[in-house]
């Protein structure tokens, strides 16, 4: 077999579907009906899921670290929030879409300056911009309500049909749709040639520019498609909670959000989704243990991850799954997170 | 006129201020490429320790200043030789979590023991007021940080170049390994250098309770302030960074008082617009490393 052969092989075996991804979506669907009662909660890690996988494009395909992707998620939100307070946009599915693209359109002329630059500017000049638009939003606060935040959102019916519930279950549905949804648009996007070529500039940029791969124009394009997801997950936000305020911009977002996609792990897309659930585990927990100060705890949880380190952890937690897989498939483990990590 | 002096006034201390504050971040940063976002709490740490030991247990407030730098420096050194010493090579990401993870962990204690009201430090008289040069209203406790701060820079100006243990670091930072094989201990040199700075962020943040608020959220509110001085400083000399401390005080200063609603936004729009056009600081080397 010819080596592009193989490497499309390989490729194409990546991109199928396994048994364990149907059953993390039948699972996430089940926990719709298995917890009634908490859907405002489910909606919650729906929308910090969605987040966390745009990141999860920049960082754990194109090796992008980001302090201040919470700029694309305000964004989001306050456009959702504008459109529907205004009353310019009623229909909260194409108001959803169109808040996206105005985060995507922040994300496009950023994303020139974020190229420039290696990994310290680059971490500066994100944070510098969320922080630039938490400080625009309290200066209009004509416009954004300034500390006060958007009030009196109402919702219409989505797609003039399912109205939003107050016990969430409409808005639960609804994210966890557009999650899907948009989850199957990111994997169509990283197992495509595309996919493959950004992590090739991941691995190595001057390799990668080497081979012909147009280094700076693909960093645009995904940079620019992660802000539409977070802008989507900053709508999401607005339009279930009925919120927008300055801390969608806080730099606690963008630092709890990394926290998220530490945990599940980069760079295969179920990372964010699965930290989303445990982050907001976590927090129920320490916020048990002591109300005020679950800030601590995960403070300790981030220092242990990096002082343990993420490969080491990831495989802890994979023993036992990939054990029991090997004793009752008797192949290789199939659950592995991809190599290249915990540098 | 008169204002625009007093200002200018205001702005140098604030920059004076600020480097102290932010010099042991150009350090660790700068020189030893190691992204620290954790550098405020030692600030705080100073600055705490100060509060408590003058206003509780009544020490006087030049007794205090000392205290906050070498309590700095103790938990800079500890946590140095304890955690930051194994991550030196880890990637920034990770750097990025641990050290955001050290800040929420000292946010969350501070709030835990001390409360999360912003405190003062008694001051002694001597401090307290103005007087009038020229008519130019000159803050008693602003000129103190600006004789302190600027003996310290002209302190370690010295230390950097002229004494052996300047010409060591730099040594040490230009080629660590060169400068083992010619028998210089790295790892120590790089931990003294890492605890001293600690150590003067602590000093800062025991002046900088009166004028820039010590409160347990210390560590966030000025995460990017002290970030800006270190990376358009740049990090060949200190004298980048103390012009960039100056320049980001007198800024902010001017900025807050001439257009109070724009304030923090010309300061923002003018770090990404310098790190855009010279991405290694206005005043660093060319030679990206």
């Amino acid at each position: 077999m010819s080596a592009p052969d193989d490497v499309g092989y390989h490729a194409r075996r990546h991109a199928r579907w396994h048994v364990g991804e149907i059953v993390f979506w039948v699972l996430a669907l089940a926990s719709a009906f298995l917890f009634p009662s908490r859907y405002l909660v489910m909606t919650d890690i729906v929308r910090l899921g969605l987040f966390a996988m745009s990141i999860d494009l920049i960082l754990g395909y194109a090796g992008i670290v980001s302090l201040g992707h919470a700029a694309f998620f305000g964004v989001g939100a306050y456009s959702a929030g504008l459109m529907a307070l205004h009353g310019v946009v009623t229909e909260p599915l194409l108001a959803l879409v169109l808040a996206g693209c105005a985060a995507m359109l922040l994300g496009f002329v950023t994303s020139f300056l974020v190229i420039r630059g290696v990994d310290l500017t680059r971490l500066m000049v994100t944070l510098g911009i969320a922080m630039l638009l938490e400080a625009l939003a309290e200066s209009f606060s004509g416009i954004t309500g300034g500390t006060d935040g958007l009030q009196g959102i109402e919702m219409q019916p989505i797609l003039g049909i399912f109205a939003f519930d107050m016990f969430g279950r409409t808005g639960f549905f609804y994210s966890l749709i557009v999650l899907f949804v948009l989850f199957l648009l990111a994997r169509r996007i990283v197992h495509s040639p595309f996919g493959l070529s950004l992590r090739a500039i991941k691995n190595n940029p001057l390799r990668a520019a080497a081979i012909g791969i147009p280094v700076n124009r693909r960093l645009i394009a995904i940079y620019t498609v992660a802000a539409f997801y977070a802008g989507i997950a900053g709508a999401l936000f607005t339009q279930t909670t009925a919120l927008a305020s300055l801390d969608v911009f806080a730099f606690e977002r963008s630092a709890d959000l990394l926290l998220v996609l530490i945990i599940g792990g980069t760079g295969y897309l179920y990372g964010g989704l699965i930290g989303a659930v445990v982050f907001r585990m976590l927090q129920e927990v320490f916020s048990t243990i002591t109300p005020q100060y679950w800030q601590f705890w995960i403070g300790v949880v981030l220092v242990a991850i990096v002082m343990i380190g993420r490969a080491r952890l990831h495989r802890w937690v994979l023993f036992l799954p990939n054990l029991l897989i090997a004793q009752v498939a008797g192949r290789k483990a199939a659950v592995a997170i991809p190599e290249g990590e915990g540098q | 006129m008169t204002s625009i002096l007093t200002n200018l006034f205001d702005g140098v201390a604030y920059g004076m201020l600020l480097f102290v504050l932010a010099c042991g971040l150009a350090v660790t940063l700068g020189l030893m490429n190691f992204v620290n976002l954790a550098h405020g709490a030692f600030a705080m740490a100073g600055g705490y320790v100060c509060a408590v030991l003058v206003n509780q247990m009544g020490w006087p407030f030049f007794a205090g200043l000392p205290l906050a730098f070498v309590s700095a420096a103790a938990i800079g050194i500890v946590l140095e030789r304890l955690l930051y010493r194994h991550l030196y090579a880890r990637s920034h990401l990770d750097q990025v979590l641990f050290s955001i993870g050290l800040v929420f962990i000292s946010v969350a204690a501070v709030d835990y023991i001390m409360g999360s009201q912003r405190i003062f430090i008694n001051l002694p008289s001597v401090l307290e007021g103005q007087f009038d040069v020229l008519g130019v209203g000159i803050g008693r406790y602003r000129l103190m940080i600006i004789v302190i701060c600027g003996l310290l820079t002209a302190g370690l100006q010295l230390v950097l170049a002229r004494t052996r243990f300047g010409s060591r670091l730099r040594a040490a930072v230009d080629d660590p390994r060169v400068a083992s094989g010619l028998g210089i201990n790295v790892p120590q040199v790089f931990a003294f250098t890492f605890a001293f700075g600690c150590g003067l962020a602590g000093l800062g943040g025991a002046l900088s309770a009166e004028v820039l608020g010590l409160d347990p959220y210390f560590p966030l509110k000025f995460m990017i302030y002290f970030l800006i001085v270190v990376t358009v400083g740049g990090s060949s000399s200190i004298t980048g960074p103390f012009l960039a401390s100056l320049l980001l005080g007198i800024g902010d200063v001017a900025g807050k008082y001439y257009v109070p609603k724009m304030g923090p936004f010309v300061i923002y729009t003018l770090m990404i617009v310098i790190l855009i056009w010279r991405p290694n600081g206005l005043f660093g080397r060319t030679a990206a490393r």
